[in-house]
């Protein structure tokens, strides 16, 4: 639905005396239907990718294609009508203070030249969509942060669009609304197949909500895949993010550390007590976490292993098909 | 305590200082608020950056703000001429009142679309407005709480700026105070036309607070 083929951005400051390149070769593919997060630290180059997919930036070189459409060789009007067809939900809401909620929701559809009846029962429908009945004539001052994403989605779906970017949508909003909005975003994708390409900074809103994850460190996608299999990678990028690492810990001379991931079933199997009883080595628990990620259980055990039998224990996590790490 | 010959001037000298000052915030908002918005819109980042267009006007609205307005009174006299047919009265006086507004509305309207945040420009963007559509119905809307304060600004400045028009024999309240009060000696003449000066000030700054409270819907 959305393809970023080897997208290239170079800023250059002082007259042309230094460069930046923001994005440095990317490429992405977004499903249709599926949630797509960005994950990177700060200047990671994630605004301006997420920026580059309906041109408010113009790439340096590299293509964007929403659909069917390459969205980087439109300009004037007809990327104007194609931006029409992306939504887009911004950190600070951005609506005008001047219009209620009712009246911000309405704003792309006097764009579309929606006439008045039809864009009040469109906002209707809208406010309802979001779960805003009845605040239709509040202004942005007059509500909460969560409230006004609300209103904020609502208006990048006013015209149906069929991709949604979000750009940092729920760093601005306390932890439970952030997960409220989240839920919304997530029951729209599921309900009306809208395809969601978000960036953010906070790990925690790819595990809740997205399908897909790449991972973005100074304008290079260092790591891409589905979030539940990338956490079941002891190695990966995102495992090293949620699951606490060994931080410093020493195995006892004569035994080994052994970070072992499990993903769904595996995750229930008795390992320990499996490994203990089959083959002649102590087991010691440093620590273990399970989690949900991506509606999967996965989770991370750090164990030192000791005694005879160790290359056997290890052989046998291979044939079991755990992934794991040998320290 | 006043005769009715200097009631009758009194009246008529408000009748001018309206006159003058309505018509000229009038004008200076008509050709003011397009220059600001020009300033604005071509300036580097913003929806339509072109640098030299932007600082010749920016420059044209320098030279324009630094004039002295008596100076200005009397510099342009053959163009006023040339404008509105005469050199005396009120109408006269209007040329330069209106010069001297457009260029100092053009700085005001500049500093309250500023105001406007970058992110509601890039929300606009991306729902597809054009240009148009952005100074419409978000710029201007958007610092339409500003702008009345900076016309209420503009308005008091002009009400003291119409009394030089007495150079050009324009009239108004403050014409009246000088030559009754300055040249004759008319005291009580003079109280009289600047308290009247006075309660017009408090009027403006009043209606034009509650306006702009009344649209701040932040
Ligand atoms: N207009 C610009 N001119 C010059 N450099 C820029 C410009 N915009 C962004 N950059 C640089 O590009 C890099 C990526 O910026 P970007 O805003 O995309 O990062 P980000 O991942 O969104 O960071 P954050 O999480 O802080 O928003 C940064 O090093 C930034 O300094
Ligand atoms: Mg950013």
């Amino acid at each position: 639905m959305i393809s970023i083929r080897d997208l290239y951005k170079i800023y250059t400051y002082q007259q042309g005396k230094g460069k930046i390149a923001a994005l440095d070769g990317i490429s992405l593919e977004v499903k249709a239907g599926e949630v797509f997060g960005v994950l990177g630290q700060s200047g990671a180059g994630k605004s301006t990718l997420i920026r580059c997919v309906n041109c408010l930036e113009r790439p340096t070189s590299g293509s964007v294609w929403v659909g069917d459409e390459e969205i980087t060789a439109l300009s004037g009007t007809r990327l104007r009508k194609a931006r029409q067809r992306i939504g887009m939900i911004f950190q600070h809401f951005n609506l005008l203070s001047s219009r209620t909620a009712a009246e911000n929701i309405a704003f792309p559809l006097e764009l579309m030249g929606y006439s008045r009846l039809k864009r009040r029962a469109r906002v209707e429908e809208l406010l309802a969509l979001v779960g805003l009945e009845g605040r239709g004539d509040a202004y942005p001052a007059q509500l909460s942060g969560g409230q006004k994403q609300r209103v904020g989605i609502a208006r990048a779906l006013a015209g149906n669009p069929n991709v949604l970017l979000c750009d940092e949508a729920t760093s601005a909003l306390d932890p439970q609304t952030t997960r409220s909005i989240l839920e919304l975003l997530r029951d729209l994708n599921r309900r009306m197949g809208l395809t969601i390409l978000l960036i953010t900074h906070e790990m925690g809103v790819v595990k809740q909500i997205c399908d897909r994850v790449a991972i973005l460190e100074a304008g290079k996608v260092i790591e891409q895949g589905t979030v539940s299999e990338l956490a079941a990678q002891p190695d990966s990028f995102i495992a090293r993010e949620l699951f606490p690492q060994r931080n410093g810990f020493k195995p006892r001379p004569g035994s080994v550390l052994v970070t072992i991931a499990f993903r769904g079933e595996t995750a229930n199997q008795p390992l320990i007590s499996d490994l203990a009883k089959r083959f002649d080595v102590d087991v010691n628990i440093i620590s273990g976490t399970v989690d949900t990620v991506g509606g999967q259980r996965v989770g991370q055990l750090h164990v030192e292993l000791s005694g005879k039998d160790v290359s056997s224990a290890l052989d046998y996590l291979q044939v079991q098909d755990l992934r794991h790490e040998v320290h | 305590m006043l005769d009715p010959v200097l009631m009758e001037s009194l009246w008529q000298a408000t009748v001018e200082t309206f006159y003058m000052v309505g018509i000229s915030a009038l004008l200076a908002v008509l050709f003011g608020l397009p220059l600001g918005l020009l300033l604005v819109i071509t300036a580097p980042n913003h929806i339509l950056p072109n640098s030299a267009i932007q600082k010749v006007l920016g420059s044209i609205v320098n030279v324009g703000r630094s004039i002295p307005f008596i100076i200005l009174l009397v510099a342009i006299i053959p163009f006023t001429r040339l404008v509105v047919g005469t050199t005396i009265g009120s109408t006269a006086a209007l040329v330069p009142l209106t010069i001297a507004a457009i260029p100092f509305f053009a700085r005001v309207a500049e500093t309250a679309l500023l105001e406007v945040d970058r992110g509601l420009i890039e929300a606009a963007q991306s729902m597809g407005c054009n240009h148009w559509q952005i100074v419409l119905k978000v710029l201007v809307p958007e610092a339409l709480p500003s702008l009345i304060l900076g016309i209420t600004i503009m308005v008091i400045s002009l009400l003291s700026y119409s009394a030089m028009a007495g150079v050009v024999g324009g009239g108004g309240l403050g014409d009246l105070a000088i030559r009754y009060g300055y040249q004759r000696f008319d005291t009580t003449v003079m109280v009289v036309t600047v308290v009247l000066l006075i309660i017009l000030v408090q009027i403006a700054q009043y209606v034009g607070d509650r306006l702009a409270i009344r649209l701040r819907k932040r």
